[in-house]
Parts: structure tokens; sequence; C-alpha cells
């Protein structure tokens, strides 16, 4: 679900350390689990079919056919009808989707990055640069997260970069708050003990030791915001900071279908229900790697 | 619980401070010289020269900064360069709006999650908990814009109950019931992702404190159903429920800004949206700064809250 808490993810994680066996156990927990697997497969025919666009639409996303305007859903030669200029919804929601998964996964894959680092730095080190870093991300804790997104994208000049720039911004403190509180509870843990003891360096032990211990609840974490950040960036692109027109992700597709909500719904409907599906599958597949990791919760 | 209040608000002040700076570095982020950012493209070579003077734009940047800060913290947010007008007189009476706004969808997120997530709770597995739990599901993964467009189409376009946009009617003026007329769909629309991760916790929270041995102990001397969830279970699932609600506050606040753009609400966020779509940066700075503020001071009224609730928070 798209709760922000990452206590969870810290425990499934502390789970996840052990043998080849337990990770067998954790695959054969994660296939049991219908909802992660039934996602899993989506997502994947999702990212396909925006791959294979080209191919599968037929048509640009931009060609208008003048003569088949509003076009409902099942016409023939477009199978999920036409917008107000005679585009094909199928051929937009299929290049769309190339921006909307982008916008939804890159800045989360960018933000954990980062925020992993100064979480390890903040964890490990203690002290100033603790202070220092948790200070900061205070900061931005202070701003909904939305408000800071649309603020910090409203400021520069609309696009997809500058959406991609303004979510990871966003996204940042909350990866490195939990990648802190994971790091502090391995650092007192006694193999790191002996790993210094044998005359570790400070930056090998929190490579070689900590890092691969607080890499996985980041993980958790990445894939469940992965869902709410495509639902927070069409957000974005709703009010027109992302992709500028004839370009279209879903975002923008429902607020240019707005304009014609009582002519044509299904303009502004089929973008939402591709949001609403890919999130959805994002929150189980968060969900099931989450409980695959977890032992408690295997069940059955 | 002075103390404790002192201490929470004395804590808050670095981040403001911080908050500020961000609020500032906004318009270095705009692309192109700060003058004409803030005047438009149309002003005058004079103009510019100016402003960077009055502003202190010459000035190093953490000269600028102090400046800025003096200014905002009289009451001074500049003047917008869409309408020409004092940033404040626009501002102002807008909050209010964006006020009515977050607190009837506060509200509703909260007497929809409450009510869904306790009924849940008590009776776990049955069909009503697996039914209402999918929907919330649901509900949590929509875009609120577009779940927005829905009820309009549904509500507004097919069956004609409520008004399409606005905050009154244009003709005459319905007084309170004519602006709770037009929240319904706005506030519905912001209120249903916060109040379907409310019953998701709430119903944990519930079958959590079900199980509790007090709980257990309570029953077998014989407690009734009603007085021992009236006592026992609802007042132990409390704190945990607050504090999520106080962590929603900032997704209720975000969904409220989108929301006024669909709805064409007259509040904060609509005037962000007009400002985006203008490049107007003084609007665009306040409107973040109020917003976040206002934030600021919520959150601290949460955690107030949950050290009345609870005596052995105000400790830490």
């Amino acid at each position: 679900m798209s709760t922000l808490d990452t206590s969870t993810s810290i425990d499934a994680a502390r789970a996840d350390r052990g043998s080849s066996r337990a990770r067998f156990w954790r695959m054969k927990s994660f296939a049991r689990d219908r909802g992660a697997v039934v996602s899993a497969t989506l997502l994947a025919a999702v990212v396909l079919a925006v791959v294979l666009a080209p191919t599968l639409a037929g048509v640009g996303p931009d060609d208008a056919d003048n003569l088949a305007r509003y076009a409902p859903m099942g016409t023939a030669g477009h199978l999920l009808g036409t917008d107000q200029q005679g585009r094909d919804m199928l051929a937009r929601l299929l290049f769309g989707g190339r921006v909307s998964l982008l916008i939804g996964v890159v800045p989360t894959v960018i933000a954990g990055m980062i925020g992993l680092g100064l979480g390890l730095m903040a964890g490990y080190w203690r002290g100033l640069v603790d202070q220092i870093i948790m200070r900061c991300l205070d900061v931005v804790f202070a701003f909904p997260m939305v408000l800071l997104a649309i603020a910090i994208a409203g400021s520069m000049r609309p696009g997809v970069l500058t959406e991609v720039i303004a979510i990871t911004v966003v996204l940042i403190p909350y990866f490195a708050r939990l990648a802190r509180t994971a790091t502090e509870g391995i650092v007192p843990m006694p193999f790191i003990e002996a790993a210094r003891a044998a005359g570790g360096t400070r930056l090998t032990i929190m490579l070689r030791y900590v890092l691969p211990n607080v890499f996985s609840p980041v993980v958790v974490y990445a894939t469940t915001l992965m869902g709410l950040m495509i639902v927070v960036g069409s957000g974005l692109s709703f009010i027109g900071l992302g992709v500028q027109p004839p370009t279209a992700d879903w975002g923008a597709m429902v607020a240019e279908g707005r304009v014609v909500l009582r002519r044509a719904p299904h303009v502004t409907i089929l973008p939402g229900c591709a949001i609403l599906l890919v999130s959805l599958a994002f929150n189980f597949l968060g969900d099931g790697i989450r409980d695959a990791l977890d032992p408690r919760t295997i069940r059955r | 619980m002075g103390a404790f209040l002192a201490r929470r608000l004395a804590g808050v002040i670095p981040v403001i401070f911080g908050v500020s700076i961000v609020i500032f570095m906004l318009i270095q982020l705009a692309p192109g010289d700060a003058a004409t950012v803030l005047l438009g493209p149309q002003a005058s070579e004079a103009a510019k020269i100016e402003l960077r003077h009055t502003l202190g734009l010459d000035q190093p940047l953490v000269s600028q900064y102090v400046v800025w800060l003096a200014r905002t913290l009289s009451g001074n947010f500049g003047t917008s360069i869409a309408t020409q007008l004092p940033v404040a007189t626009l501002v102002v009476p807008r909050f209010l709006n964006t006020l009515i706004l977050t607190f009837g969808s506060l509200v509703l997120a909260v007497a929809i999650g409450y009510a869904i997530g306790l009924f849940a709770g008590l009776r776990s597995h049955s069909l009503f908990d697996r039914l209402s739990m999918s929907l919330a599901l649901l509900a949590g993964s929509a875009p609120p814009f577009w779940l927005g467009l829905i009820l309009v189409l549904l509500f507004a376009i097919q069956l004609r109950w409520l008004p399409v946009s606005g905050m009154q009617d244009m003709a005459g003026n319905g007084g309170w019931l004519d602006v709770l007329h037009h929240l319904v769909l706005p506030s519905v629309t912001t209120a249903l992702g916060p109040a379907a991760i409310m019953a998701r916790i709430v119903r944990s929270s519930v079958i959590e404190a079900l199980g509790r041995s007090h709980v257990r102990v309570a029953r077998a001397k014989g407690l009734s159903r009603a007085t021992l969830i009236r006592r026992h279970v609802i007042l132990n699932a409390l704190p945990p429920i607050v504090t999520i609600t106080g962590l929603q506050l900032g997704y209720l606040l975000g969904g409220a800004l989108l929301t006024e753009v669909v709805f064409a609400w007259p509040g904060l966020g609509a005037l962000l949206y007009d400002s985006i779509t203008a490049r107007d940066l003084p609007v665009i700075q306040a409107t973040t700064l109020l917003i976040a503020l206002a934030f600021v001071l919520a959150n601290i009224a949460v955690d107030l809250i949950n050290a009345a609730l609870d005596p052995r928070l105000r400790e830490a």
C-alpha cells in the first residue's frame, strides 16, 4: 500500500540473511502469493507492450484521423476509440505509457541510490555528518510531498527531465531515513566488530558489510513507492508540468480528456485506468516481495 | 504539557528557517534572469535594472536571502507578475478556501476510514471485511485527480445531483448550504485515498487490540461486547491511529491541491496552478510557504493530541 511507513521493510530485510535454502523458500513463498505473481506478470506485459508500441499500435500516437474524431471504444480500426482530434487511443496509451513508467521508475531508482548513500553515511559515521544530513532532510519533510514536487517543477521549465528531478528530490529523504535506521541496526552486530578487529577500514566495512544488509529494505521500499510515484508523476503531468503537447503521458492524457468529458468520457477514463492498474500492480508486488522476505508472514 | 509544547516549538524553528531557504532558492531554479522572471517578459530594461537594485540581485546570494527574508517576515510577499497586485491580497482569501476544503476532507477521511476500519476489524475475514479492503486498495492506488473526474462524470453529469465545479452558485448567494453542496465532490475526491489507508491501519490496529490479554481478561470477567469495544478496544487502538492521521495530512494537502484544479475550487492549489501557468514566481513562493507553514503547525497539533492521549510521549 502506498503508505510511507518504513518499519516493515526493515523488519522484512532483517530476516533476509541466510543460506541458498532460505532463498529457495523465499522464492517459493513469493510464487505462492497469487496477487504478487499476477502483478509481476501484468507489469512485465505492460513493459513489453510499451516497448513494442510502434508494432502494436499500427498508427503513430499523434496521427490525427479527422474523419474519426470522438470514436467510441470498439470502433473498427480503433479498438479503444479516438480522442477529440481523432488520434488513436490505443497508440497514445502505449506511447504515453513509456513516459509514465519512466517517470515512476527512474526517479525512484535515482532517489533510492542517493538516499541509500546518505543514510549509510549518517547511520555509520553518526556525529556531525549525521546531524547535518538529518536536519537537511527534516526541511524536506516539512513540505507535503506533492507540494514540494509541484513547487520545484513549477519553477523550472516544464518537461520530462523537470518532473524526474522534482520527484527525485522529494523522494531522497524517505530513502535516506530508511537506510539510516537500517544501518543503525547493523552497525552494533558482532560481524561488524569482527571485521573491524580484522583490520577492515571504515570504507571497506561500510561498503562490503553494511551496504549489502541495508540494500534489501531499500529495494522493497522502492517497489512500493514506484506505484505511488506513477500517481504523483501523472499528477504533475496532469497540471502541465511534464511532457508538452502533442506528446502525452497518462497524466497529460487525463487532462486532455477532461475537456471532452461529456462528449467522450473514454478519453479520460482509459488513461486513468492505466495509471490505476500499474500503481495497483506495483503495490501488490511490493507487498509480495516484503512478505516473501519476512519469514513471519509465510503462510499455508 | 506546557514544557512539551515549548520543546516542540523550539525544535521547529530551524526547520522553518530551512523551509524559507528552500523557497527562496526556487527563484534560482527558474530559467533565465530573475528580474525578467519577476517582472515578466514585457518589462523594460530600465525597470529590470531598477528591480535588480531594489531586490539586491547584484548582491551575493546570502545578502539577497536576508533581504528577502526580512521582506517576507514583514508580510510583504512582493507583487504578482500576472495581476500586478500585492501577493498577500491574492493569497490570504484563497488560504481560507483551502482550509475549508482540507478540513472537510479530513473530517470525511477520518469518518469513512475509522468506520470502515472498525467494522472490518471487528468482523475480520467476513464478506464486508474482504469487500471493503479490496475497495480500499483500489481507492488508495487511484490517482485522486482522475477519481475526481470520474465522480463528476457520475454525480454531476449523469445523475445531476451535484455541481460540476466552483465553490458557489454564480447566480444567487446560497450561503453556507450552497458552499456545502459544492464541497461534497471535491472533499470526497480528496478524502478517498487517505480514508482507504486509514481504514487498513485502523483495521489491523483493532484486530491487534482485540487479541491483547487485558481485552481477554475483560471479556472473561463478563463485560458486554459493546462496553468492551468502547472502553478497551477503541481507546487502545487510538494512539497509532492519530499518528497515521497526522501522516496522512501531507497526502491530504497534496491531494487537495490537485482536487482544486479539477473542481475549480478557488483555493491555494488552483492559485498555484494558475501562477505556474503564468510563471508568476512570487505567487508560487508565497503559496508554497503558506501551505508548508500550515503543514508544520498541523504536525505540531498532531503531536500535542498524541501527547495528551499518551502521557509516556511527553517524556520523550
